[in-house]
């Protein structure tokens, strides 16, 4: 039989316990357990980071964590940056810049720069490219979505 | 009110969702009692498949069905996967079974399909799946596979040849006698894979009442994937719908045919539940079409003053497994080789080759950027013999503004002759290296050697096919809710369709643009189309949104001036609304007037008109449309490490009248780094065997944010004739000229060494084999 633990998680500040599977990824357990889809699995090697999350406020790739390793700590994921509807300043910035094209790789890139810009409130153009070379987009180019960080940033310092 | 249609910047309807982690992607969808699929591939590029014991997967608790090519239906098991574009050249037209019959012809062809409640089991039971193989020798190499004797890639094939064709202008032989100078160049080529971020994936539905499946797959087009599930299947039109969910980038690839879909099909069926497949990123890279290898072998003539006579030789394209787009490929890379020259005669003599490697179908660009390289690195060999500046060799072989339309005198794949629309290609060059500042770059490159660093500059110019027909269609319906919606075939893979093409709409019908919805590649919503590739939607479904929006607003018009009691000429839409032109406030409501034309039960349609606040229009362009641009690169070599860093990157392109600049800007930004990873990084390793050996992220090289530069754009603007907008494609002038101008910048570079570059990519290893000596510190 499968070997289970239960676990409880704070994902986006609410808490979860199930019994899950201990060879069961952080990612699947977000997608197919809570139904929080919006981290996608794009390699499953630890490369493209599109499963980006923060645990314990550290991006982290969600395809190379078991869920089991988040027993009692707190996840965030792309879902909870809009308050509501109304999207935050670096998710704001991205529609703003054209930072996204067909959006799969977006979630991660978007927890990858929330952490670096809770860190980094005034980057340059080479901090922020060096950040995004930990995420593979393959529509973008990368330009618009580094003119959206710098924007993000601009706009948060700014208090917008 | 802010215009919002043709030509306004506005942000894109498709974000908010994306951005909040709300797209519905295809492993998006959970559908009650779904059941997951994982397929056992074959670990040999070539194989006889004996017998599949199923016995141990079967036994894994959660295992539902192994599904063999025995166990498929008998039409499936009967027909191989459809070939999408039958062509006269095509010698042997071998196809794959939807799962192998008795022999593989690449590692990671499926062989069994695996069935289970989780993934995970799907996955365990699928290793366990034993099947008797027995290795045949396979054909790796396309160059060798065409030698006498060579392993062949398919049991009892008469060659290892899958189509031979020439495309031909004027008379070179007899040009070629006439040259002052004849240079031959042997180029090899090799483009990676699309590599979209959201691998391919499908999810079946079989609704036994209706006796009819409902398929979501991450594709580039719903309608063409229906009719050949019709055709596998053999049913009739209200058996099969196809839907594209949002999909997470498609490159070309994912336009395909591939036999996965027939399996979640069959499965469905089987165990009446919904079947889930999604691709990992191993499978992606086995299974996935690719792009791979071409080896040309050509010559240029020119007359004493550098003008080409003509341009002849030989292109051997890996076509690999089977040929399921025919001789697309390599019949695009042939067609576009003149791109924006004069040239008077040109031969090409092209074979398309199997090897037992995973199909090559088109990528991004589509063959088009080797056929720029070769040209390329042609007029660079010109500029270098003669000791010319290579942009006045461009410029004085290019074809004239005042020459269009331009015949280039050679046969494209629509069966039309390639007839340059429009465009001013002297002008584009110009602007572009007016912006990279070129004329001023012998100085830097002086300094910079100066100080022992090596910079050079490379220039590509290319013409590009685009808006390709048959055609695509759109339905513009208003509602009786007053709500607007267009459907089209057209298949969003990131290029925005939802809020471009309700750019358009919005425009004829007098609405913000956030007041129309577009419902994509659903073959529900509209009973024609084609998809998304080869840059073709804003010309296609762009035109017929534009001409059956316009009719809907006429329409309107004619029902609200029965209601009004008035003359149709004396209104407009504004605001939602029909209205007076003289008295604004005099109105009828897009809703109210949606209900009218519906009509009542009981009573007479008034005044003739078809029922229906709607219209359906096909747009069907009489020939392609010819975007061009000239990209320029600056980079920087490191001869003892062999890196390259680009330093500068200018783009001047023409895709004729624009319905979003920001969108088109992100095409093509996006299409140069794609050309970046072609140029520099991407290669798909396989052994001699024939086994892929780069399969993940680590091996295979994407561009990164680090290794993409800032690319300057300067825009043209020259409106095609030939369609209502006056728009030319755009999604893939980015990546086409890129690898040509990066592989030229790299020789400009190291030229003090006398380095010569003939392929692509060009990696740091080659670069340092390349220099020899000089890259120890030896300097020439």
């Amino acid at each position: 039989m499968a070997d289970t633990r239960t676990i409880t998680v704070t994902v986006n500040g609410r808490v979860c316990s199930r019994e899950v599977e201990t060879r069961l990824t952080l990612a699947d357990f977000l997608r197919h357990e809570l139904n929080l889809t919006g981290t996608h699995v794009g390699c499953e090697h630890g490369v493209c980071g599109a499963c980006t999350v923060l645990v314990g406020g550290v991006s982290a790739r969600a395809c190379l964590m078991l869920a089991v390793q988040c027993d009692g700590r707190e996840v965030a994921t792309v879902e909870s940056l809009a308050d509501g509807d109304e999207l935050n300043p670096l998710q704001q910035a991205f529609r703003d810049n054209h930072g996204l094209q067909c959006g799969f790789c977006t979630p991660g890139i978007l927890m990858t720069l929330t952490e670096f810009l809770r860190d980094h409130p005034d980057p340059g153009e080479a901090e922020v490219r060096d950040v995004l070379s930990g995420n593979l987009c393959r529509c973008t180019g990368y330009q618009a979505i580094v003119a959206a960080t710098l924007d993000a940033a601009k706009r948060m310092r700014g208090g917008a | 009110m802010v215009a919002t249609g043709f030509g306004a910047s506005v942000k894109r309807k498709e974000d908010p969702a994306f951005l909040q982690g709300k797209g519905q992607f295809v492993d998006d969808i959970h559908l009650p009692g779904m059941l997951h699929a994982a397929f056992a591939r074959s670990p040999y590029a070539h194989a006889r498949v004996g017998r599949i014991d199923k016995a141990a997967a079967l036994a894994v608790p959660g295992v539902h069905t192994v599904i063999t090519y025995a166990d498929l239906p008998e039409s499936v098991r009967r027909q191989t996967l459809p070939l999408l574009v039958p062509h006269p050249a095509i010698k042997q037209a071998y196809m794959p079974y939807a799962l192998a019959k008795d022999e593989a012809c690449y590692a990671g062809e499926p062989v069994a399909c695996v069935i289970a409640d989780s993934r995970y089991i799907a996955e365990d039971a699928a290793q366990l799946v034993a099947v008797e193989y027995e290795p045949l020798p396979a054909a790796n190499d396309c160059r060798a596979a065409l030698e006498p004797g060579a392993p062949l890639a398919h049991a009892g094939a008469e060659s290892n040849v899958a189509a031979r064709f020439p495309v031909k202008v004027g008379d070179a032989e007899r040009a070629f006698v006439t040259a002052a100078h004849v240079f031959r160049e042997r180029i090899h080529q090799h483009r990676g894979g699309a590599f979209f971020m959201e691998c391919r994936g499908a999810v079946a539905c079989y609704e036994a009442p209706a006796q009819s499946y409902l398929l979501y797959v991450s594709s580039q087009g719903s309608h063409r994937l229906k009719r050949c599930m019709l055709d596998m299947f053999e049913l009739g039109d209200h058996q099969v719908r196809v839907v594209a969910p949002d999909v997470g980038g498609g490159f070309g690839p994912k336009g395909s045919f591939y036999p996965e879909y027939v399996n979640v099909a069959v499965a469905s069926r089987l165990t009446n539940r919904p079947v889930k497949w999604i691709e990992d990123r191993r499978e992606n890279f086995l299974a996935t079409h690719q792009e791979r290898d071409q080896y040309w072998d050509v010559e240029i003539a020119v007359d004493a003053g550098a003008k080409i006579i003509g341009v002849r030789g030989q292109l051997i394209h890996e076509t690999g497994a089977y040929v399921p787009w025919g001789i697309v490929l390599p019949w695009i890379t042939a067609t576009t080789v003149p791109g924006p020259y004069v040239i008077p005669n040109f031969k090409l003599e092209v074979v398309s080759v199997f090897t037992n490697k995973i199909q090559t179908t088109p990528v991004r660009g589509a063959g088009r950027p080797e056929a720029v390289v070769t040209m390329e690195r042609l007029m660079d060999r010109v500029a270098r013999e003669l000791k010319l500046d290579r942009a006045g060799v461009r410029a004085r072989n290019f074809i004239r503004p005042e020459q269009m339309p331009y015949n280039v005198g050679i046969i494209f794949r629509d069966g039309r002759p390639v007839t340059y629309d429009s465009g001013d290609y002297p002008a584009c060059q110009a602007a572009a290296l007016a912006t990279a500042d070129y004329e001023e770059f012998p100085r830097r490159q002086a300094e910079a050697r100066g100080s022992g660093r090596y910079l050079g500059i490379g220039i590509s110019n290319a013409v590009e096919a685009t808006g390709l027909g048959p055609y695509e269609g759109a339905t513009v319906r208003v509602a009786t809710s007053g709500k607007i919606v267009v459907y089209t075939g057209a298949a969003p893979q990131g290029q925005s369709h939802k809020t471009t093409l309700a750019q358009i709409a919005a425009d004829q019908l007098g609405v913000d643009y956030d007041d129309v919805t577009v419902v994509t590649s659903d073959t529900a919503g509209i009973s024609l189309g084609i998809g998304s590739f080869a840059a073709r939607t804003a010309v296609n479904a762009g035109s017929s949104v534009h001409l059956a929006a316009r009719e809907v607003a006429d329409k309107a018009k004619k029902i609200a001036a029965g209601m009004m009691e008035c003359m149709e000429d004396d209104l407009e839409l504004a605001d939602g609304c029909v209205r007076l032109k003289s008295a604004p406030d005099v109105r009828k409501s897009l809703r109210e007037i949606a209900v009218k034309s519906i009509g009542m039960p009981g009573f007479s349609m008034a005044g003739g008109l078809p029922p229906g606040l709607e219209h359906t229009a096909y747009f069907t362009p009489e020939r392609s449309v010819y975007s061009n641009g000239t990209h320029v690169a600056e980079v920087e070599v490191d001869i003892e490490t062999g890196a390259v860093k680009i330093v500068r990157y200018t783009v001047a392109h023409d895709c004729g009248r624009v319905i979003n600049p920001m969108i088109v800007d992100g095409q093509v930004v996006g299409g140069v780094a794609h050309g970046v990873g072609n140029a520099l990084y991407e290669r798909l390793v396989y052994d001699d065997n024939a086994q892929p050996v780069s399969t993940n992220f680590g091996e295979y090289l994407l561009p990164l944010a680090t290794d993409v530069p800032h690319v300057d754009l300067v825009h043209l603007e020259t409106p095609s004739p030939l369609n209502p907008l006056g728009m030319k494609g755009a999604g893939e002038g980015g990546t086409i000229p890129a690898i040509a101008a990066i592989i030229s910048a790299v020789e400009n570079a190291l030229a003090p060494f006398g380095v010569t570059i003939a392929e692509a990519p060009i990696t740091p290893q080659r670069i340092v084999e390349l220099l020899g000596p000089a890259a120890l510190g030896r300097t020439a």
